[in-house]
């Protein structure tokens, strides 16, 4: 009978889909272990979000209004506490889940199990599978302290939807963390896109170093990308010229994602590209090199130069939607 | 500005797709391949040289202390790190199979109360393990502010305080920390230009690279020479470990074999009729 705690990660006052993943995760487990599920909204305008999430089947809904920017040392005291009656503490494994779990972990002397992937469990004890060396071993760990920290990955756990339950809001008293006046968070610039989250789209269509310039990303990529409707992902080489934006980079350091179609353009297939792509359901590659390791996972590589491959596409694939 | 730097060895990660489970699934084993310095580690380090040294005039001006906790040919991943520039190492002896990121993490925050760095600069994940662990529950166990995933550094008041902005999921956000803290890096932060410390002069750019720098001949020969203190994990009070791994296993091959097409037309048509992804 362990009883689950989740915690929602917010943006802009609602719950974001991360969140939703994670609570799918918790379901798992409290099914598992005869336990119920709580959700914790922290942070600015969690008494909004804890509203969106009271439908979704949990025992009661905390809520901790905490106004300003996030940083993790705000909000742990009052994640710990809160999970002062649970076993098992989950978030999604995103870059918030990542910066926050071990240090709640640390304050519950917990254990981490971290971007998981899968949930199983043997008289009421949990298993979970994660990902190791890049994607290429799969380990099944158990957390032996008496508390557990659990970051999930958002791709393989499909997000929760309410199934129009009405838990219980209660406040939760928010506990001070005492690093205040040695950390102050001047900015937080979120990046608003009209396209669909990378990590929540159907199709997601990547660009690497090849396209050679932000310009071409622009004009040769984003075309295909919109004709799609698709979300648009980017290698590291890509990022790291600047050619687009950190949180567009697909892999093991990047974000990974599952979706039905990815679509890699000029993109080699190094092994830590991989671990981000490889649980796609159809992978395309374009690619003027046969021999690119990313044929290693393609279903389909059309070999070709991108740059008379990609507007011809867009036509393609831009006629075929217009038929609807 | 003294800085500590935890550098763990990890199987070759640029051929992690070589790793092999053992028959009864109990063991993960990388035999035949090289053991690398873990490369999220490399460039911790070398984001630590830039922060303690005047790069115009190549001078030293700081001290970045390793320490790798592992069996004792660790040392040679730390004699790499002391070839690049470090000054010197510590090397608390265990077996592999004794750690996780809780145990590294109370190993790490006992040195850290020992050595009292400004800085404990880490990789934000190990390469073989990808926990991205370790880091934060230290900076939890020091009670020190942490910045995660950061990708330029700034140093301010000489090194008492740092402007440090960091890569998230949705955007980066910038933060000013006061020492002593913890860091972890990002993919950017070695950047030519990421890091400015006050003492390299604000217009030096460093030249592009993926990774650290290489050790010249001379750093290689007086690298021989650095000291490395040695250390038994048991002397350290570690935390005891909390993960138990049951089994692992190779993910399953992706199914279907790669079809070549040459022509736009043929691929929108299989995406069409045979993915039905169309
Ligand atoms: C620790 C670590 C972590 C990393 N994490 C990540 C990560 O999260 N994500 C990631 O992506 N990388 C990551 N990398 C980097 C990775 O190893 C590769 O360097 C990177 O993915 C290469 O990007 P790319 O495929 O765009 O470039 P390249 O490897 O240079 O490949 C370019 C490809 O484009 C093709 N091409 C060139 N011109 C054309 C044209 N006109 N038309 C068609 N095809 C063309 C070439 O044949 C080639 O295959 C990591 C590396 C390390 C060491
Ligand atoms: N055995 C080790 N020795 C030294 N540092 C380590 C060790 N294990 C982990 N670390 C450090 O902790 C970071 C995060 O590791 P992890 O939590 O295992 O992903 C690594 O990038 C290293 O900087």
């Amino acid at each position: 009978m362990t009883d689950i705690l989740v915690v929602a990660e917010l943006a802009g006052g609602t719950a974001r889909k991360t969140s939703f993943s994670a609570i799918a995760a918790a379901k798992q487990m409290a099914e598992a272990t005869g336990g119920a599920f709580d959700i914790l909204a922290i942070g600015e305008g969690a008494d909004a979000a804890a509203d969106a999430l009271k439908g979704f089947g949990a025992r009661k809904v905390l809520k901790a209004e905490i106004a300003g920017h996030y940083w993790a040392e705000k909000y742990a005291p009052t994640i710990a506490a809160a999970a002062e009656g649970a076993g098992v503490v989950v978030a999604c494994a995103s870059s918030y889940g990542k910066d926050l779990l071990p240090r709640v972990a640390a304050k519950l002397g917990a254990g981490v199990a971290s971007d998981i992937t899968g949930i199983s469990s043997e008289g009421g004890e949990l298993h979970y599978t994660r990902p190791m060396y890049a994607g290429n071993v799969l380990g099944t760990v158990k957390i032996t302290s008496d508390k557990q920290v659990v970051g999930v990955r958002q791709s393989a756990f499909e997000a929760s939807a309410p199934a129009g339950g009405d838990s219980a809001v209660e406040d939760f008293a928010v506990v001070d963390g005492d690093l205040g006046d040695r950390i102050e968070v001047l900015s937080t610039e979120v990046v608003q896109s009209e396209r669909p989250e990378l990590t929540e789209a159907e199709v997601v269509v990547s660009g690497g170093r090849s396209l050679k310039s932000a310009e071409n990303f622009e004009n040769v990529l984003e075309p295909l990308v919109d004709a799609f409707g698709a979300a648009m992902g980017a290698s590291r080489a890509a990022v790291d010229a600047g050619y687009v934006a950190n949180d567009l980079q697909v892999g093991q350091t990047g974000k990974v994602v599952a979706p039905k179609l990815y679509v890699a353009v000029g993109i080699s297939g190094a092994i830590q590209h991989l671990a981000g792509m490889k649980a796609s359901k159809c992978i395309v590659a374009i690619n003027k090199d046969k021999e690119a390791p990313i044929a290693q996972v393609a279903d389909y590589f059309l070999v070709a130069d991108l740059f008379d491959a990609v507007p011809e596409m867009t036509k393609a694939v831009s006629a075929i939607k217009a038929q609807g | 500005m003294k800085i500590l730097v935890p550098v763990k060895r990890v199987a070759d990660p640029d051929n992690a797709d070589k790793v092999k489970v053992s028959a009864d699934a109990s063991q993960v084993t990388s035999d035949g391949l090289e053991w690398k310095m873990n490369p999220f580690d490399e460039w911790s380090l070398e984001a630590a040289l830039r922060l303690t040294e005047n790069a115009a005039e190549k001078k030293r001006t700081g001290e970045v202390v390793l320490v790798s906790i592992g069996p004792d040919d660790a040392v040679q991943t730390m004699r790499q790190g002391l070839a690049m520039g470090a000054e010197r190492g510590i090397l608390v002896q265990s077996n592999d199979g004794d750690l996780d990121s809780g145990v590294v993490a109370s190993v790490l925050a006992k040195i850290a109360a020992d050595e009292t760095p400004d800085v404990v600069f880490l990789g934000k994940q190990s390469a073989d393990g990808d926990s991205n662990v370790a880091g934060t529950k230290l900076a939890e166990l020091l009670g020190w502010p942490l910045v995660n995933y950061a990708t330029k550094i700034v140093t301010d008041d000489e090194g008492k305080s740092f402007t440090v902005t960091r890569e998230l999921d949705t955007g980066v956000q910038t933060i000013k920390v006061t020492g002593p803290c913890v860091f972890t890096s990002s993919d950017r932060i070695l950047q030519p230009t990421s890091i400015k410390n006050g003492q390299t002069p604000d217009d030096f750019a460093y030249p592009a690279s993926e990774g650290g720098r290489y050790a010249s001949l001379k750093g290689i020969m007086a690298a021989k020479k650095k000291p490395v203190d040695t250390k038994a994990l048991s002397d350290l009070e570690p935390a005891d470990r909390t993960d138990e791994y049951l089994s692992f296993a190779l993910p399953e091959g992706r199914t279907g074999s790669v079809a070549f097409v040459e022509t736009v037309d043929e691929l929108v048509g299989k995406l069409q009729s045979e993915a039905k992804v169309l």
